[in-house]
């Protein structure tokens, strides 16, 4: 059995380049797939922290609706609650940090809440009086350098990005005096009684609303690292049908020397599992640089869609590298299995003649058209009448994978036609030969095809995004400046020094509601030109603004309106108002619910709603020396002022980050797509000579073959970019117009970008010819004496 | 022996002196030819005899300018190959030379009709007449739609010999062509290479064992540790 | 995970932070530094000066320059049932600066201890507040000593000192009570007109003590009510720095004889022979203190409490009034285990003298 392993194993000896092709594929997939989860599991992991903040997911809390007065809180302790205030908010620190800020009462807090350790006293008193301590883990210290805050103090277990801070200080901070967020209670005392009008027991939630938002982020994602696994898989498939089918003649001999079916399968499966392991811990390396590298572009783009905070530093967990080896392994064992099945199966005494692999029968490639014509079936279906985010990924998935499997149909038959047109001999060789590589090269095309589809579609869906959130944002903010004064009383006295000073100054105004069970932002908007002509709605009732002035009628975003199902005139109820829909405007800011009454109705709703924010109108020149003129008539800091140029800066900052992993993972894609294409023609070139052999022998120069081997590659690889546009589109098409709706609530009108396709298409076609080069110069290379010993040697 | 049946320089189709070859293998170089001198005339056949590596399809592919000798002068229809460079040889390989390979090597992607005219479409001599008279004289006309996988062995030796005498070359090298095909049929095979000889003035070596088959040529060649006996 | 892993060790990070910023002596002691904090120097704070006198109401009050401080009642009582029982019920006071502030700004942390004794049962509970914001702290006049729910407040009429009638209320797991007490007597300053050293190199503290209540009031254990009667003790002392460095606990004791006497004894133990002090009250609430040493006290039995040795029986002898006492703890079990860990339970007095009184335990 031994000597059997060593003849199997043989065989990588003399094809290093297979083996290094195995490998490579095997690792490269394990990499993007396993670096995917490892960035979902450390932003697991710090929501899960998150939510454990203050023992959260143990400790019931109570609730207002807006931040509870400082006196109820002494109010409940006085009558016996046994509850710790909170208060939660986020203090900016310049144009690109902030900290969210969690102020506690360490005396009261409960102690399933207690997290820092505040030693012999010594932390204690520094921490409960001014100037405060703020504790906060390692990597949040780091990003804190240098700002206007109280000392820090490294603390473990705390969510990164926050700052863990006396509540007294936390007040002053973030100019809440006397107001706390909410109350934790204990969970070991006794309640007396009922609680008072306006609060709220909320039951102790082990998930946070983060986790379920972020969901669909993640799920996208996971997308992608499947989407790479596969294209990964698509060379592990080729290297190892390719070495099964060379070493068939071996197989056999061993069989006639007495090796069993059994025993031959087990020895390659031993082999294979070898493989698999060693790529697996090779993918897994390259996977945590790759989840490293990606990090701070996640957390970055979760804290700016979501609020998230996620640490830019990854954690290595031990169950992620055994999931990512057993991925390694299954991938393997399932691109294999056919070939396995081939050789459990392999008839004795067959001819030992290599069989030309994977022959690109009819039969076959109708089997392969009928596979795809049931997977676009299927997407089809789903696109129909399908509902909720997996139903919209396996829609993508079935769509990509029937596009795939169609591709070598289509090229076939391409392929035959052009054979057919073809007159001088060696084009008529040339197509014939071409159509005789396409079963060795489909797979590798095929990656190519997801690659490079997925890069039009995902950057199309980015770009159409870009340019319709860029349009929403110049209507959406239509001040030129935005006000949000430290406490009500500057506020008002801000409001009237206004008054004379700018065109107009509108109230912005906002309350917690809930609309059709679930949470939503209720705000109040003022009936006034700036809302009439720049609001960016998308549907709407006649009159629109003069029904939201009445008070009877709501706008609601898109992002409600599409999950509810609603339309201007349907019927909508609140807490404590009822009316109907005016109309539906985007919103690309967040994805939860918005609904917006008329101003004077919001405050009959909430007159607890504090006028803090408001929104400036003034001649765009005139801008910036109002603000200047207001921040030192109040001694204002920076952040209370805003103006719109800054504002939108900001916001579409957030957007590049949000996809700028996306556009990184698509990259990686791509480039597992070029090496899949590289693998396949590096082993196919071995098989080459025989092919060539008689071609050069009758009198065609070896520069002339390699450039004929060259223009081959890049024909399938333009076949496949053509292939791919269509495909692309619609893929972009079922981003925005499907797996966006589902997963974040708004459509996306879709934006073509044909200067992108051809950077793209020059990219691909790069990437082909660079993958055809090495073989192709090899080729060019070769001595005659190595061609001649095609018309000498026994194969 | 040493048979020179032309004399006339100018007579030469192929004249080789003082050719010399070496192989490098694992173990060395090992020298395959050692000072070979030889002559065919148009209209001459010879054939190549030979121990097994006696470097007889050595001499065919310098001959055929596959492959450049180490030392020595070949000249190919006028043309001194023994310092011209690739795209010269592969136009003369085109134009002048018909290979008959002891492998059978056919182009795996075409049809028989297609390699059967491969050959002389390239050389820009292709005759479809000629060609359907080879393939009824070779026996391949109920098989010319299918591709070479798909022949036995002496189907695909008849391809062969069928598709490098279609393109009707001046000079007719040929390694074994008969040995896979039976008496009859390698006779019939001998008869059209010989009529190719006697109508177009073509020069023949042949690589052969038969001494029956080498008798029906003009002369023969012995080869012995890579020289001419 | 993580997160239970940082509560656990927070909790106990948290109490031994706060251990060290009340005077509850408890903690292990270590040789140099005494209880947490009892030692340290009074940087900053007030220290209590000989013959500035005390002055009421104000004096019921919060000295916030004053490092620590404390509002201490102890009571006997006898229920319906015929049983004895006894309740603490104590607000510290701890100054993180010599100064008060406004809101969470304040300096000031309070802690309440609340405990019930019977014979065989014992329930203690604990509160920790800061002050500034309500939610605990003093009043003078009219009187409210308050943390969350837990209350001393005044109730005489207008002119009476504002400490003589009280209503007191405090709950935890398995326990409440609310009681009435009249005081039958005048307040008693200790030490020198309150001026109480507590070593001999000459840490003193500002003392005095009302130890004529009258008490009567309900009970709740588990449920049940008890109506009650009996007599109390409140305990005033503030300081800055009460304790000598060297000195590792005490052991104090508050005894009401049967004929209307007061005793108010206490040993600070330390490296060798200790330092015991004792004020003698008439009836009329006349004190004389003792001079340094007067009164010896001797353990006689020792029980094993919560892991340690307790001494839970004693000898007193105070030869300058013929006395010569043993006192038993009601229940040895009455072991406070409170964030900062103590013994503090009602006794029994028999021998020259009979009656009841509160014995404290700090240290072991």
């Amino acid at each position: 059995m031994r000597v059997a392993l060593a003849a199997l194993l043989s065989h990588w000896r003399r094809s290093p380049l297979q083996l290094a092709m195995l490998l490579l594929g095997l690792a490269l997939a394990t990499a993007l797939w396993s670096g995917v989860q490892a960035i979902n599991a450390e932003a697991r992991a710090s929501y899960a922290e998150a939510a454990a903040t203050l023992g959260q997911d143990r400790l019931a809390r109570i609730t207002a609706q807006g931040p509870i007065p400082q006196e109820t809180y002494v109010d409940l302790r006085r009558a016996g609650w046994r509850v710790s205030p909170v208060i939660e908010g986020r203090v900016r620190i310049d144009e690109r940090r902030s900290l969210r800020l969690i102020g506690i009462e360490p005396l009261t807090l409960p102690a399933p809440a207690q997290q820092v350790e505040f030693g012999e006293g010594d932390a204690l008193l520094p921490f409960l009086t001014a100037p405060g301590l703020i504790f906060a883990a390692p990597e949040t210290l780091a990003r804190m350098e240098g700002a206007d805050l109280p000392p820090l103090r490294e603390a473990q277990g705390i969510p990164p990005g926050t700052g863990l801070i006396d509540i007294g200080q936390a007040q002053r901070l973030l100019r809440m005096e006397g107001l706390v967020s909410h109350l934790l209670l204990d969970p070991d005392a006794p309640r007396p009684g009922e609680l008072p009008e306006g609060l709220r027991l909320v039951p102790p939630d082990s998930e946070s609303d983060v986790a379920r938002l972020t969901d669909s982020f993640h799920l996208n994602l996971t997308a992608f690292g499947l989407l790479s696994f596969a294209v990964g898989l698509f060379i592990v498939h080729s290297a190892i049908g390719l070495a099964f089918e060379q070493r068939r003649p071996m197989f056999r001999t061993l069989r006639a020397l007495g090796v069993t079916a059994r025993t031959l399968t087990g020895l390659l499966l031993a082999e294979l599992v070898l493989f698999a392991l060693l790529a697996g811990v090779a993918g897994l390396a390259l996977g945590y640089l790759v989840a490293a590298l990606l990090l701070p572009d996640v957390a970055a783009t979760l804290r700016g869609l979501y609020g998230a905070e996620v640490p830019g530093t990854l954690a290595f967990r031990p169950g992620w590298a055994a999931a990512g080896l057993g991925i390694a392994l299954l991938g393997t064992l399932v691109s294999a299995s056919q070939s396995l099945w081939r050789v459990a199966h392999l008839p004795l005494l067959a001819p030992a003649q290599p069989r030309a692999w994977a022959v690109a029968s009819e039969r076959a490639l109708l089997r392969q058209a009928a596979a795809a014509a049931g997977l676009l079936i299927l997407a089809g279906a789903l696109l129909l009448w399908g509902r909720g985010v997996v139903a919209a990924f396996v829609l993508l998935a079935a769509l990509l994978l029937g596009a795939a499997l169609l591709l070598p149909v289509l090229l076939a038959g391409v392929l035959r036609l052009a054979q057919r047109a073809a007159r001088g001999p060696i084009a008529q060789w040339f197509w014939a030969d071409t159509r005789q590589q396409l079963p060795g090269l489909s797979l590798a095309l095929m990656a190519l095809l997801l690659a490079l589809a997925a890069n039009i579609g995902v950057g199309t869906m980015v770009s159409s995004f870009r340019l319709t959130f860029t349009g929403w944002l110049d209507q959406r903010l239509a001040f030129e400046l935005y006000l949000s004064a430290p406490d009500q009383v500057t506020a008002d006295r801000i409001a009237d020094w206004l008054e004379p000073r700018a065109e107009a100054v509108l109230p912005i105004v906002r309350a917690e509601t809930e609309v059709l069970g679930q949470p939503a932002q209720l705000y109040g908007m003022a009936d006034h030109a700036t809302y009439r002509e720049n609001w960016p709605l998308l549907a709407e009732e006649p009159g629109v603004w003069d029904r939201l002035a009445g008070g009877d009628w709501a706008l609601v975003n898109e992002q409600l309106a599409r999950r509810e199902r609603l339309a201007p005139g349907d019927p909508i109820r609140l807490p404590g108002w009822e009316g109907r829909i005016a109309a539906i405007y985007s919103d690309y800011g967040n994805p939860s619910a918005q609904v917006i009454l008329g101003i004077d109705r919001f405050f009959a709703l909430h007159p607890e709603a504090e006028r803090r924010r408001y929104g400036i109108r003034v001649a765009p020149a005139r801008a910036e020396a109002l603000a200047e003129e207001l921040r030192a008539a109040f001694d204002l800091p920076d952040e209370t002022l805003i103006d719109q140029a800054s504002l939108k800066g900001f916001s579409l900052q957030v957007f590049e980050r949000t996809f700028a992993v996306t556009a990184a993972l698509n990259v990686l894609t791509l480039g597992v797509a070029g090496l899949a294409m590289f693998a396949s023609l590096m082993v196919l070139s071995g098989m080459r000579l025989p092919q060539l052999a008689p071609v050069w022998a009758m009198g065609l120069t070896k520069a002339r073959l390699a450039r004929l081997e060259m223009l081959r590659t890049l024909l399938l690889a333009s076949g496949t970019l053509v292939a791919a546009l269509p495909l692309g589109l619609a893929l972009a098409w079922v981003l925005l117009a499907v797996v966006n709706v589902q997963a974040f609530g708004w459509r996306l009108p879709m934006h073509v970008f044909p200067l992108d396709w051809l950077t793209l298409g020059a990219l691909a076609l790069g990437a082909a010819a660079l993958a055809a080069a090495v073989p192709v110069r090899r080729l060019a290379r070769l001595r005659p004496a190595d061609l001649l010993r095609v018309f000498a040697n026994e194969r | 022996m040493r048979t020179v049946l032309v004399s006339d320089p100018s007579e030469r189709l192929l004249s080789l002196e003082g050719v010399r070859k070496s192989y490098a293998t694992g173990e060395g170089p090992v020298q395959v030819l050692a000072g070979v001198d030889m002559n065919l005339a148009p209209g001459e056949s010879l054939a190549l005899t030979g121990e097994s590596g006696s470097g007889k399809s050595t001499l065919l592919h310098l001959a055929a300018g596959l492959d450049s000798a180490d030392e020595g002068r070949i000249v190919v229809a006028g043309h001194d190959i023994s310092q011209a460079g690739d795209t010269e040889r592969a136009r003369l390989r085109r134009g002048t030379v018909g290979l008959v390979f002891q492998q059978f090597n056919l182009i795996p992607s075409l049809d028989v009709a297609a390699n059967l005219a491969f050959q002389a479409r390239l050389a820009g001599r292709h005759d479809p007449e000629w060609q359907a008279e080879l393939a009824d004289a070779l026996g391949l006309t109920a098989c010319l739609h299918r591709y070479p996988e798909q022949l036995s062995g002496g189907q695909q030796q008849r391809v062969a010999i069928g598709r490098t005498l279609a393109a009707r070359p001046r000079l007719v090298l040929a390694d074994e062509p008969t040995g896979n095909l039976d008496e009859a049929t390698g006779d019939a095979v001998m008869a059209l290479f010989l009529r190719l000889v006697s109508q177009t003035g073509a020069g023949l070596l042949m690589v052969t064992h038969s001494t029956r088959l080498a008798g029906r040529l003009h002369g023969r060649l012995q080869l012995s540790a890579g020289r001419v006996a | 995970m993580n997160a239970r892993h940082h509560a656990a060790r927070g909790r106990f990070a948290l109490a031994a932070a706060l251990a060290g910023l009340f005077l509850i002596p408890g903690a292990p002691p270590t040789a140099a530094q005494g209880f947490a904090g009892l030692g340290a120097t009074a940087e900053g704070f007030a220290v209590p000066e000989r013959g500035a006198g005390l002055a009421f109401p104000r004096d019921h009050g919060p000295h916030p320059d004053y490092r620590i401080e404390w509002w201490y009642l102890t009571s006997v009582l006898t229920g319906e049932d015929g049983r004895d029982y006894g309740i603490q019920w104590t607000l510290f006071r701890s100054a993180l600066a010599p100064r008060e502030g406004a809101g969470w700004d304040s300096p000031q942390l309070w802690l309440g201890h609340a405990a019930l004794t019977t014979p065989d049962r014992h329930f203690a509970a604990e509160r920790y507040g800061r002050g500034g914001i309500g939610q605990a702290g003093v009043v003078a006049e009219p009187f409210e000593a308050w943390i969350d729910d837990w209350r001393m407040t005044g109730t005489a009429p207008p002119g009476a000192d504002p400490l003589s009638a009280l209503e007191l209320s405090a709950a935890g797991e398995g326990f409440g009570y609310a009681l009435r007490l009249a005081a039958q007597g005048p307040l008693v300053p200790q030490g020198e007109q309150g001026y109480s050293v507590k070593s001999a190199a000459g840490q003193a503290s500002w003392y005095y003590s009302q130890p004529f209540y009258e008490v009567e009031g309900q009970l709740e254990i588990e449920g049940e009510t008890i109506a009650v009667t009996g007599q109390a003790w409140l305990d005033r002392e503030w300081s800055s720095q009460p304790l000598a460095a060297d000195q590792t606990g005490w052991d104090w004791f508050s005894l009401m004889f049967d004929d209307g006497a007061r005793l108010m004894g206490f040993r600070l133990r330390d490296g060798g022979a200790g330092y015991t002090s004792a004020t003698w009250i008439e009836p009329d609430g006349r004190p004389t203190p003792m001079p340094p040493g007067a009164l010896r006290v001797t353990p006689l039995r020792v029980a094993e409490v919560a892991g340690r040795e307790i001494p839970v029986d004693w000898r007193l002898e105070l030869p300058a009034r013929d006395l010569d006492v043993t006192v038993e703890a009601m229940n040895d079990a009455a072991w406070m285990g409170t964030s900062v860990p103590y013994w503090e339970g009602p006794i029994t007095i028999s021998g020259s003298h009979s009656g009841r009184g509160y014995l404290e335990m700090t240290g072991y």
